[in-house]
């Protein structure tokens, strides 16, 4: 609310001055996006080391890592982790993932920067909320690791945070005072930071487009961005009122979550009347919906990518335009798949089951409609195309597992273990992460006016590619012998024979989280030393090909583009190169 | 490149099936009477999940292999009637799959979780705690005593708040903290949590469910074969969580009687 | 980097979507950024309202109480604020503002005596020994009232922010100001609704 369209006047931005305008407090929707990946990748930096401690422990419980006594006495004493301390380090590594990378960079990150130019807009609608929500999200991630300093540790009742676990206060445990009071803040004001980001992405795609570029001319990637902030609307919306309840029933003696008669700690507690399935659907009402914010700017990457090293238009645009709305639509009727057996009425499973069952269809669909892509094309195994390859295959292999999931007479067995750990993190950790790898390989010559190495980025995408799958399959295997998720340790006796498989998974771990090294230094290196990079190294239509690398403060120099073509003209006879830009002139008529 | 991308994802793709196919790692025999349906059910999925897999892996390693830009002038080929045989191919097939699951998988689904206990069950009141199980049974009168939180203490074994001193049908409710029932006969668990939330999951027989405070959750099944197996708590509860186990003793009807006899003497 | 000569009156630092319309009238992002907030909140309270129903049927500790009535007072003060917003605004055109600058000001003014009555009511409800954690109703009732207390102050800051900006800016910023006012009769809608179930249910 910060602008009025009048078109009369000359509008036209000054470039910012001084170093905070510019680098810090800036409004170029450039300079947001860029903070938002910088964001995401502390925080996955964090996220990933959470994980190898995590998998260390798994593996050898009695391990001492040595340096963490000293972030936390109490959690991790001569250095080996206790089970609450093991239990908040999960916590943290799943809400941190999930909320500040795989919300954050692929969505926000990528978006800011590119939904505007692939628009042909100069900046966002709003570039005063967009500023704000970037700072929002980023006080949000200080207060969430900050509860890593305060003296009970962080919260431990993972990022699902179940009431009354989360609800009834320090009682509970270790980290359940100031800790989860800190995680309920946190995830509030990441909140109100997402919703002021997709008031952004959608006023920008309703609004902001330029002369000839109609919606079903939007490249995939925006079309997806759109979807996404559509979602995210909805679903932080009632994440947010989810956690000041939390909050209220923690701090505040309300009893929204918590029953009567409860005995924590030898201690009757003093609530009563409140119903811990409230939380359930309200978290869950958002939370699967976030899943598919997750992936779909994934979806749309890759459609857009793939492409452009296919040489051939994406198979069925529209088709793939209309799984991702049903997508969209159907994540909102499927929440309850992950409460089949929380005591809810038993027949609601069959009504949530079935919609579950049916959003495989669009997937399929899309999945093979990217096949169907790279059929007949031209392949060129650019960094950037392998990831998307790879993204296809690891989202068959989350997606088949999801199959299971959705049918409650099998998720009788298969509910909390492995089998869902393995499904989730080959969906999100593993597909939406390719997403933003295949993004980053793709848009950093247009960020950064240089190119990334091919070479280090082709031996990443080896390394990664292969790691994840000797991380993540192997844990179906556990999940289908009755591995329960969420233990610090394995002592029980029909557990104890597979700590074997665990140990090969830690070691895959920890060699892939080694990889990613080669993929951080890539990063800066050739921020700095990389070769200049041309204004379309890839030879790709969409807008942001057509100004320079990086584009100026105003995305177009001032003259913003005519859009007379879609994104998908690759492969075209008889026209230079073999593919026409979008923002080229139209054909000339015949007469 | 694209050949290597199309080995490796073959190999992965073979390497898994394998596995998935040989059993090397898969759920423990099934000892009850509704597992059957649920095996069944799992390894249906797992046949038409394991065809989906390999095709669509081994469609994705083809083309990599086929189609690389061999900058030999040939020109792109489109799919084959475009994107409409992928469209109807994805409603018919995967349509036609999730109708056939859903049809049987609800009915497993409802024997379990949607039938009314056999009237002849034996019924066990279950109480999950930080973090362990209790498990009560009503004594030869056959009825369970009223319960108190505020009388719960721990150090005297008063886990279920019971008040002998004043209900007489207190002082013979039996509590144990491992669960023994006859193996054939129904079985009526009556689940109830005292502080957060737990899960009962015995994977042998092919049973879960949450317990939610507040709630008093039933769940029945019967045991078809003698033996002790564990049960797990599958819903995060605190630190403990990990460790949060019982046993379930499945005897021979003439042991339980002989199990259930002791019990109520030390009453 | 391109350097173009700021117009007059214009704040370097405002951003300027510039829409080349590509069909119909020209779009206006303030106004589309406005119905999508009032998506949006009308989620959150829906899933607040959800949460009530749930909450009023898991117990039988619903205490039922008598709303203060210094609330229907606040509701004719609400509503007489989005008359006045109306009315100065058919009186601002882009040309001349001063007409309407009045019945900004007594806007404002009714604003915050809305929310004034609002923190009054409060008083009068911790008076009668009901407060947040008193029962869930109560609960409810302060939950409810305060969000929308908090968005209303937002449409304050909103108001404030158009009302400086069309006494320095011109033309004046009429879509800033339609937007503004949307915002403003959602508050009331919103109060209108939330007003009902909270008669209804408590």
């Amino acid at each position: 609310m910060d602008h009025a369209a009048t078109p009369a006047a000359a509008h036209h931005h000054a470039p910012p001055q001084g170093f905070l305008r510019q680098h810090v407090f800036s409004l170029d929707h450039k300079v947001i996006g860029k903070q938002y990946l910088d964001l995401a990748l502390v925080a996955v930096c964090v996220g990933m080391v959470l994980s190898w401690l995590m998998r260390l422990h798994l593996a050898w419980p009695n391990l001492p890592i040595p340096g963490l006594e000293k972030l936390s006495p109490n959690g991790a004493a001569n250095g080996v982790i206790t089970p609450e301390y093991y239990l908040s380090l999960m916590t943290m590594h799943a809400t941190i993932m999930v909320f500040f990378v795989l919300t954050s960079a692929p969505f926000a990150g990528f978006g800011n920067y590119f939904l505007p130019i692939q628009v042909g807009a100069e900046d966002m609608a709003f570039p005063r909320f967009n500023m704000m929500s970037f700072w929002t999200t980023c006080v949000a991630f200080l207060v969430l690791v900050s509860s890593f300093f305060v003296s009970d540790g962080p919260a431990l009742s993972g990022w699902t945070a179940y009431a009354p676990l989360s609800a009834v206060g320090k009682d509970a445990g270790p980290g359940q005072g100031m800790g989860q009071t800190l995680w309920a803040l946190s995830i509030a004001i990441f909140c109100v930071g997402q919703l002021f980001g997709s008031l952004n992405f959608i006023a920008t795609t309703l609004d902001l487009r330029t002369k000839g570029m109609s919606l079903a001319r939007m490249p995939m990637s925006t079309w997806a961005w759109f979807i996404t902030s559509v979602i995210g609307l909805i679903a932080f919306a009632v994440l947010l009122p989810a956690c000041i309840l939390l909050l209220l029933d923690q701090r505040a003696g309300t009893s929204f979550f918590i029953p009567a008669g409860l005995v924590i700690s030898d201690r009757l507690q003093p609530h009563s009347g409140g119903s811990p399935l409230l939380w359930q659907h309200l978290f869950w009402f958002f939370g699967h919906p976030e899943v598919y914010i997750a992936i779909l700017p994934g979806f749309g990457i890759v459609s857009t990518i793939l492409p452009v090293f296919a040489r051939k238009p994406l198979l069925g645009p529209r088709a793939l335009i209309g799984c991702m709305t049903a997508i969209a639509f159907l994540s909102y009727t499927v929440w309850g798949h992950h409460m089949f057996l929380s005591g809810m009425n038993p027949f609601s499973a069959l009504l949530f089951s079935v919609p579950t069952l049916i959003i495989t269809i669009p997937a399929t669909i899309a999945t093979l409609l990217w096949i169907g892509t790279i059929y007949g094309a031209k392949l060129r195994f650019t960094t950037p195309a392998l990831f998307c390859l790879g993204f296809i295959s690891v989202f068959v292999s989350g997606g088949l597992s999801g199959f299971f999931l959705a049918q409650p007479s099998i998720d009788t067995y298969l509910h909390a273990t492995y089998f869902v750990v393995a499904h989730f993190h080959f969906v999100m950790a593993v597909a939406a992460m390719f997403g933003i790898f295949a993004g980053t390989y793709f848009w950093f010559p247009k960020m950064f006016g240089r190119m990334m190495n091919e070479t280090l980025g082709k031996w990443h995408f080896w390394l990664t590619f292969i790691g994840v799958y000797c991380i993540f399959m192997p844990m179906h295997y556990l999940g289908l012998a009755g591995n329960v998720r969420r233990y610090s340790a394995f002592t029980d006796d029909y557990l104890k024979p597979l700590i074997p498989l665990h140990r090969f998974i830690t070691i895959a771990a920890l060699f892939t989280g080694a990889a990613q090294l080669i993929f951080l230094y890539n990063l800066i290196r050739s921020r700095f030393r990389g070769p200049t990079a041309p204004a379309n190294p890839w030879e790709a239509t969409t807008l942001e090909w057509s100004t320079t690398s990086p584009p100026p403060f105003d995305n177009f120099g001032g003259h913003p583009p005519v859009v007379s073509h879609g994104p998908n003209e690759y492969g075209v006879k008889g026209a230079t190169g073999d593919y026409v830009m979008q923002a080229a002139p139209a054909p000339a008529r015949l007469h | 490149m694209g050949k290597l991308f199309a080995v490796v994802v073959a190999i992965i793709t073979f390497v898994a099936t394998a596995i998935f196919v040989m059993h090397v790692w898969w759920p423990p025999v099934d000892i009850s009477t509704h597992g059957p349906a649920i095996d069944h059910q799992l390894r249906e999925t797992m046949v038409s999940a394991g065809i989906l897999f390999v095709v669509s892996q081994l469609a994705l390693a083809l083309f990599a292999w086929q189609y690389g830009d061999r900058k030999d002038g040939r020109p792109i080929k489109v799919f084959p009637g475009g994107a409409t045989p992928m469209v109807v191919l994805a409603i018919v097939l995967v349509g036609a799959e999730i109708l056939a699951l859903t049809f049987v998988g609800s009915k497993v689904w409802a024997g379990i979780f949607q039938s009314p206990p056999d009237p002849n069950s034996l019924v066990i009141d279950v109480q999950a705690e930080q973090f362990a199980f209790y498990f009560r049974y009503p004594g030869p009168d056959s009825s369970f005593a009223p319960t108190h939180p505020e009388l719960i203490n721990e150090a005297s074994e008063n886990y279920f708040g019971l008040d002998p001193a004043h209900e007489v049908d207190a002082r013979d409710d039996i509590v144990v903290p491992s669960l023994a029932i006859p193996v054939g006969r129904p079985i009526l668990l009556r689940m109830h949590a005292k502080d957060v939330n737990h899960s009962f999951y015995v994977p042998e027989l092919r049973i879960q469910q949450d317990f939610v405070p507040g709630l008093v959750i039933p769940l029945h099944f019967t045991a078809t074969r003698t033996g002790k197996y564990e049960i797990v708590c599958t819903q995060l509860c605190g630190l403990g969580h990990y460790n949060m186990r019982a046993y379930v003793e499945v005897m021979s009807p003439e042991q339980f009687d002989q199990w259930l006899k002791e019990k109520t003497a030390q009453q | 980097m391109t350097t173009v000569a700021s117009p007059p009156n214009v704040p370097p630092s405002v951003a300027p979507p510039r829409p080349v319309a590509t069909r119909g009238p020209e779009p206006k992002p303030a106004e589309t950024g406005v119905w999508v907030a009032i998506a949006t909140i009308s989620m959150s309270f829906a899933a607040l309202t959800s949460a009530m129903v749930v909450r009023a049927s898991a117990a039988p500790d619903w205490q039922h109480f008598r709303l203060p009535p210094i609330l229907y007072l606040n509701t004719l003060v609400l509503l007489a604020s989005s008359f006045t917003l109306a009315a100065a605004r058919r009186r601002i055109t882009a040309v001349s503002v001063r007409d309407g600058l009045p019945g900004l000001y007594v806007t404002l003014g009714l604003g915050l005596l809305f929310v004034t009555g609002q923190i009054l009511a409060w008083r009068q409800l911790a008076a009668q020994g009901l407060f947040l954690a008193t029962s869930p109703s109560s609960a409810f009732f302060y939950v409810f009232t305060a969000l929308h207390g908090l968005h209303v102050l937002g449409g304050l800051a909103g108001l404030l922010y158009v009302l400086r900006r069309i006494r320095r800016v011109v033309p004046a910023p009429m879509t800033a100001l339609g937007a503004a006012t949307l915002y403003w009769h959602f508050m009331d809608v919103l109060w209108l609704y939330l007003l009902l179930i909270l008669i209804i249910r408590v």
